[in-house]
């Protein structure tokens, strides 16, 4: 394969940092970003030639996108395979400027689901309407009510069978992301919890808790990326993509064990792609739509063997000053989760490889390479994963 | 006198008629592929794996074990949201395929993964019904 490290390097970002936005229209978030973010990069419209985007609910969302901020954009990638989508355009944007076909891409998203009243994960079939069902594999599935919500809990209940996790380990993850959300003045909550007021809170889809569950805000936001050139000449210190991977895992005609998930075939293309081990990584960003997300997706990123992520993720390993520094900005769990995080994973990622946060208890300390992993769609069903590693120049 | 049926109701398609026609009559059935000497689900007109046509229906026993589950107590969807609680499971047949379903006729505190279970189905419509699967007898 050809060397695709450092071939192309997140230059501009910008967090639309609404929870909640009435007032507002989604392509309004998103062109705001737009604007922002290239702000951010030191480049102007003219200087976008790939756009990019996904979104939950709007149809056509690229063409009305480009419609929006008047662009006639010369490459173009709606793909949408749920919350991780963004990772997956931070890796075909990579691919398209290391291809020479564009010098400057535009990834960006927005949603309105808290002001919408979207029930994300618990509004089941129904949650845009009732609708007509697919002669499959909806009619072989929604039949029987599913929940995004249930469809995770049933692949916590598996792992804690298989090797004895508990729920108190679970809510250590929603404890590390609450204290990380503590030092962000945006985040959705931002008071400390404990493991007991995690177990404590009402059951929502067996073996899951409220707690262990994300937020729902309204948000968005907007990523530059731009080849070395264009990079060289930017406002701030490039963030380079060393290495991307991306999977899909699903039922396997019946027949697959789901307990491994997406991140077990992504991580290691991403890995031999940066030419990176696990050692190396600073900090991760680690899509955290439930907490058993976490713990599945760490395992089969790599930083733990399968089955070992309950005890991984306990004892403050999370945090920063931890082991593994995880969602320094409270993640899903306690910052926000407009639908689709995937987005914001970048977002922060390039915050701490940019050192932004020096000087306080947020940055994790000489933050030299930072791992994203977006996952979407649902872990017990059919998912995405989507693995990237980023460096500081 | 009929009970509404107010839950999402299956789309059949040619290519997954045979399966509903065999709800109706009670029956449970699988694909098996001759050249893999393996069943797959959910149907296709394919088999998945070698993506040859020669699959073929098979009644499958109807009894399985449950591979893993979910008591959900939260759904908005009319027809769900009057069911909570309930089980959310899959259930992995004798013949391998794990599939969807719901377990009822139970109290869900009962249900654990390894549970026998066995098909059971309800009239949805006069043309549909629904295979679920209920604690082995």
């Amino acid at each position: 394969m050809v060397d695709l490290r450092r071939a192309a390097a997140i230059v501009g970002i910008h967090e639309h940092v609404t929870r909640y936005a009435p007032d507002k229209s989604e392509l309004q978030i998103q062109g705001e970003s737009v604007i922002n973010a290239l702000a951010d990069a030191g480049l102007t419209k003219d200087d976008v030639d790939g756009l990019f985007t996904a979104s939950s609910s709007a149809r056509n969302s690229g063409m009305n996108l480009a419609d929006y901020l008047n662009l006639y954009p010369s490459y173009v990638d709606n793909t949408t395979v749920g919350g991780g989508s963004f990772e997956f355009h931070l890796s075909h944007a990579l691919t398209a400027i290391a291809a020479g076909r564009i010098n400057v891409a535009v990834i960006t998203y927005s949603s309105l689901a808290r002001s919408g009243g979207v029930s994300v994960g618990t509004g089941g079939v129904g949650r845009f309407g009732h609708p007509i069902l697919e002669p499959s594999p909806d009619s072989f599935e929604e039949l029987y009510g599913m929940t995004t919500v249930g469809l995770y809990a049933m692949i916590a209940r598996r792992h804690m069978h298989l090797y004895g996790t508990t729920s108190e380990q679970l809510a250590e993850v929603s404890v590390a992301m609450r204290h990380h959300a503590s030092m962000n003045p945006e985040a959705l909550f931002r008071d400390p919890i404990t493991v007991e007021d995690v177990v404590g809170s009402r059951v929502i889809s067996d073996p899951l808790h409220l707690m262990d569950c994300c937020v729902i805000t309204d948000g968005g936001g907007a990523v530059v990326v731009a080849s070395p050139e264009v990079a060289r000449n930017c406002r701030h210190t490039p963030v380079w993509v060393l290495g991307t991977g991306e999977a899909i895992a699903h039922q396997g005609a019946g027949k697959r064990d789901l307990i491994y998930i997406a991140a077990h075939q992504s991580s290691p293309r991403a890995f031999e792609m940066a030419g990176v081990t696990h050692d190396d990584i600073d900090m991760a960003m680690v899509y955290d739509s439930f907490t058993i997300t976490v713990v599945e997706t760490l395992e089969d990123l790599g930083f733990c063997k399968k089955g070992e992520g309950g005890e991984f993720v306990s004892n403050g390993r999370l945090k920063v000053g931890g082991a593994l520094p995880i969602n320094t900005d409270g993640g899903g769990l306690s910052s926000n989760h407009p639908g689709m995080r995937g987005l914001f994973l970048l977002l922060e990622a390039t915050r701490q490889l940019r050192h932004q946060f020096d000087g306080t208890g947020r940055q994790v300390p000489n933050c030299q390479i930072a791992l994203a992993h977006g996952t979407g769609g649902a872990l017990g069903s059919r998912h995405s994963g989507g693995t990237v590693i980023l460096a500081r120049d | 006198m009929t009970t509404q049926w107010n839950k999402p109701l299956p789309t059949v398609s040619g290519e997954t008629k045979p399966f509903w026609d065999s709800c109706r009559r009670g029956q449970l059935v699988i694909q098996y592929c001759e050249g893999c000497d393996d069943y797959q689900w959910y149907p296709r007109g394919i088999c998945a794996d070698c993506w040859g046509e020669s699959v073929r229906w098979v009644q499958a026993s109807g009894r399985g074990t449950v591979w893993t589950y979910t008591v959900t107590y939260q759904n908005r969807t009319p027809g769900f949201a009057e069911m909570v609680p309930y089980v959310l499971a899959l259930v992995e047949l004798e013949e391998g395929v794990r599939m969807f379903t719901n377990i009822i006729d139970c109290n869900p505190r009962d249900v654990h993964i390894g549970m026998p279970v066995e098909v059971t189905f309800q009239t949805a419509t006069p043309q549909l019904s629904i295979p679920y699967f209920k604690p082995a007898g």
